[in-house]
């Protein structure tokens, strides 16, 4: 039903040249609006589920819907403006590009998706409603016309959150954003983030190796209880 | 919008790699600058050739051939092994389509350097390269005889200057050639220079030439006979014979009709060239000259190409995570071929501009002294057509070098993922 952000039903992918799958998912549902903490050790396919949901990889059989579209089934360009239009990112190390401001930064996607651009330019101007999300990410103003590579690590992460969150996308990945912080600063992140995904009512999935951040999530789920593949190889 | 945004991050980007590109610049600068250089060099050598001789209508000379009247008559190499009579030499000057006649009489040497005889009209009418005349550098044309000018050539390898004494040598070569000892010549004008074989010429009356030679017959000094200087200028120094006359007409369209009537010459057998017809023909048997100057011109066409292409591939591939960014943030194929063709098209563009102000620019300050090294006459103004195929053809090939990356990024940004590689 079109009411889920993400919905899975058995789901199969392996690598190229690989014989074992990498993923065998039976079900793995996540609804409009949800927060899920998905957690796992290293090499449980986190990352290629990730990619997966951002249409990157095609599965093998089974069928993924993503905001109830069933992304391999559209054209490579249809594709890119699709996920353009309704997801947002936060990856590991950010992907600012350094020599840009942070407000440019957190603009960049609605340069791509017209669909982002009005939606973030509904109330304000984008610059505006760019520094209204920087703002309420703990950024000051004074940093806003900086180039991304003269902010701190936590600096930038707030960056790569506001650009995730501008133009409110129905579904927002982040995939291990807090890894460089330390555990204080980790917490005050995710809670940041918690809430603006929730004032935006986009879904949200987070991926982490470390299962003590999942305190404030909607719900808690580990790779290992829901891919297969994993269960077995370990 | 979505057009301007890209070429804003463009911008962006390019600013903040910009000592690369300024090295990359300077790379395709000084590759358009070597290649439009070298191409000049070789079209402006075969045009100081041609124009070794210029504003001469006709030169005429015994029938020998077209090549060897211009390898003595402009260059002063080969010897003339014929001769024309004074007399068919008047008859030339006075006809009536004549606007001048300048005799020229070689046979003499200075020290391997050839020594032509001739009048001082030699001075007002001679033009070399796009019509320029003579000009001394010091002193005057001759007036008497054993009066020499001297090319620049000599008077700087051989240290001579006003009143210098110069022994002249009977023959050309360099060795063991018989001296006119007793008839000293001075140096009384020194030319400026020209790069042309003017400037390894000495210049005299022909009188001189004459009075040198009463005393010798059949190439040795009569034994016995000594004629001293002061005597020989009393006898009648009107030349018997000479090798070759310069022919101005007053009208250039008359120059077929009067190389008729010379070929057709009743009293001895003579031949008139067009000078610029024959050193074009002249050059083309140096053709393998012109051959190996072209052949160095396609390899620095291929060696700077390749290293332009080289230079953009290195660059861009540094941005190989830049372009993964923007294409997981939405950017589209199109938009980074967009970014990278504009960057790519945009430096290639002002690289070969600044090569072409380079070239023009070194092309201005050694304009001189290349013509008075090498004889070379650069033009350095516009762009020739040539150029232009050049210029087009390093702009193409900095646009495909600027695509390869974007189709190669486009191959491969996504596949590096939502998480590109640093």
């Amino acid at each position: 039903m079109p009411g889920h952000a993400i919905e899975i039903t058995d789901l199969a992918f392996h690598w190229p040249g690989h014989a074992v799958p990498c993923l065998d998912i039976p079900r793995l549902v996540v609804a409009a609006g949800e927060r899920l903490f998905l957690h796992g050790p290293s090499g449980s396919g986190k990352s290629t589920l990730l990619n997966l949901i951002g249409g990157v990889l095609r599965p093998d059989c089974g069928r993924l819907r993503v905001l109830g579209h069933d992304l391999s089934a559209l054209a490579p360009h249809a594709r890119d403006r699709w996920r353009a239009d309704h997801l947002g990112f936060i990856f590991q190390q950010f992907n600012l590009l350094p020599w840009m401001s942070a407000l440019d930064n957190v603009t960049l996607p609605c340069t791509f998706s017209p669909r982002r651009a009005a939606e973030a330019t509904r109330n304000a101007s984008l610059d505006d409603e760019a520094g209204r999300l920087l703002t309420r990410l703990g950024l000051p103003e004074s940093h806003w016309r900086q180039p991304a590579r003269r902010l701190s690590v936590g600096q930038q992460q707030r960056v790569a959150a506001a650009r995730a969150l501008l133009g409110r996308p129905e579904l927002i990945v982040a995939d291990e954003p807090t890894s460089a912080l330390d555990a204080e600063l980790q917490q005050a992140f995710i809670d940041l983030l918690l809430q603006e995904t929730a004032a935006s009512g986009s879904a949200l999935v987070f991926v982490s190796h470390d299962r003590r951040l999942a305190a404030h999530f909607d719900r808690c789920t580990g790779m290992t209880e829901i891919n297969r593949a994993a269960a077995h190889g370990g | 919008m979505r057009t301007r945004a890209i070429l804003r991050i463009a911008r962006l980007s390019a600013f903040s790699r910009r000592s690369t590109l300024v090295l990359t610049l300077a790379a395709i600068a000084l590759a358009t600058a070597l290649l439009i250089g070298v191409e000049r060099i070789r079209h402006d050598t075969r045009q100081s050739f041609v124009q070794s001789v210029s504003g001469v209508d006709l030169v005429v000379g015994p029938r020998t051939g077209a090549v060897q009247l211009m390898l003595y008559a402009v260059f002063r190499t080969g010897s003339a092994t014929h001769t024309l009579r004074w007399s068919s030499y008047r008859a030339l000057a006075d006809h009536p389509a004549v606007a001048w006649a300048v005799p020229l009489s070689l046979g003499d040497s200075y020290r391997g350097f050839p020594v032509l005889g001739t009048t001082p009209d030699y001075f007002a009418h001679f033009r070399y390269g796009d019509k320029r005349p003579l000009a001394l550098r010091a002193g005057r044309v001759f007036e008497r005889p054993f009066e020499a000018v001297v090319g620049s050539e000599i008077a700087k390898r051989l240290g001579q200057t006003i009143d210098s004494r110069l022994v002249l040598s009977h023959g050309a070569g360099n060795d063991l050639l018989p001296e006119h000892g007793d008839k000293p010549f001075t140096v009384v004008g020194v030319l400026a220079p020209t790069g042309t074989p003017v400037d390894r010429t000495v210049h005299v009356s022909l009188e001189s030439i004459t009075a040198l030679h009463l005393d010798w017959a059949g190439g040795a000094p009569l034994p016995g006979v000594n004629i001293p200087p002061e005597l020989a200028t009393k006898f009648d120094l009107t030349p018997q014979e000479i090798t070759a006359v310069l022919v101005g007409l007053k009208q250039r369209s008359d120059a077929f009709r009067m190389q008729r009537f010379v070929n057709a010459f009743r009293d001895e057998a003579l031949m008139a060239v067009l000078p610029g017809v024959a050193l074009d023909e002249l050059w083309d048997t140096l053709d393998i000259f012109e051959r190996a100057l072209r052949g160095i011109s396609v390899l620095v066409v291929l060696v700077s190409l390749a290293g332009l292409v080289a230079t953009l591939l290195a660059g861009l591939n540094e941005r190989r995570r830049e372009l993964a960014i923007l294409r997981s943030l939405g950017a589209s194929p199109l938009d980074l071929f967009l970014l990278l063709a504009c960057e790519g098209l945009l430096i290639t563009a002002a690289g070969a501009a600044a090569g072409l102000l380079l070239v023009t620019d070194a092309a201005w300050w050694l304009h001189d002294a290349l013509r008075s090294a090498f004889g070379v006459e650069l033009s350095t103004l516009l762009p020739s057509p040539d150029e232009a195929w050049l210029l087009a053809a390093i702009l193409s090939t900095g646009l495909l070098a600027s695509a390869i990356p974007a189709f190669r990024a486009w191959r491969m940004a996504l596949a590096d993922g939502l998480t590109p590689r640093q």
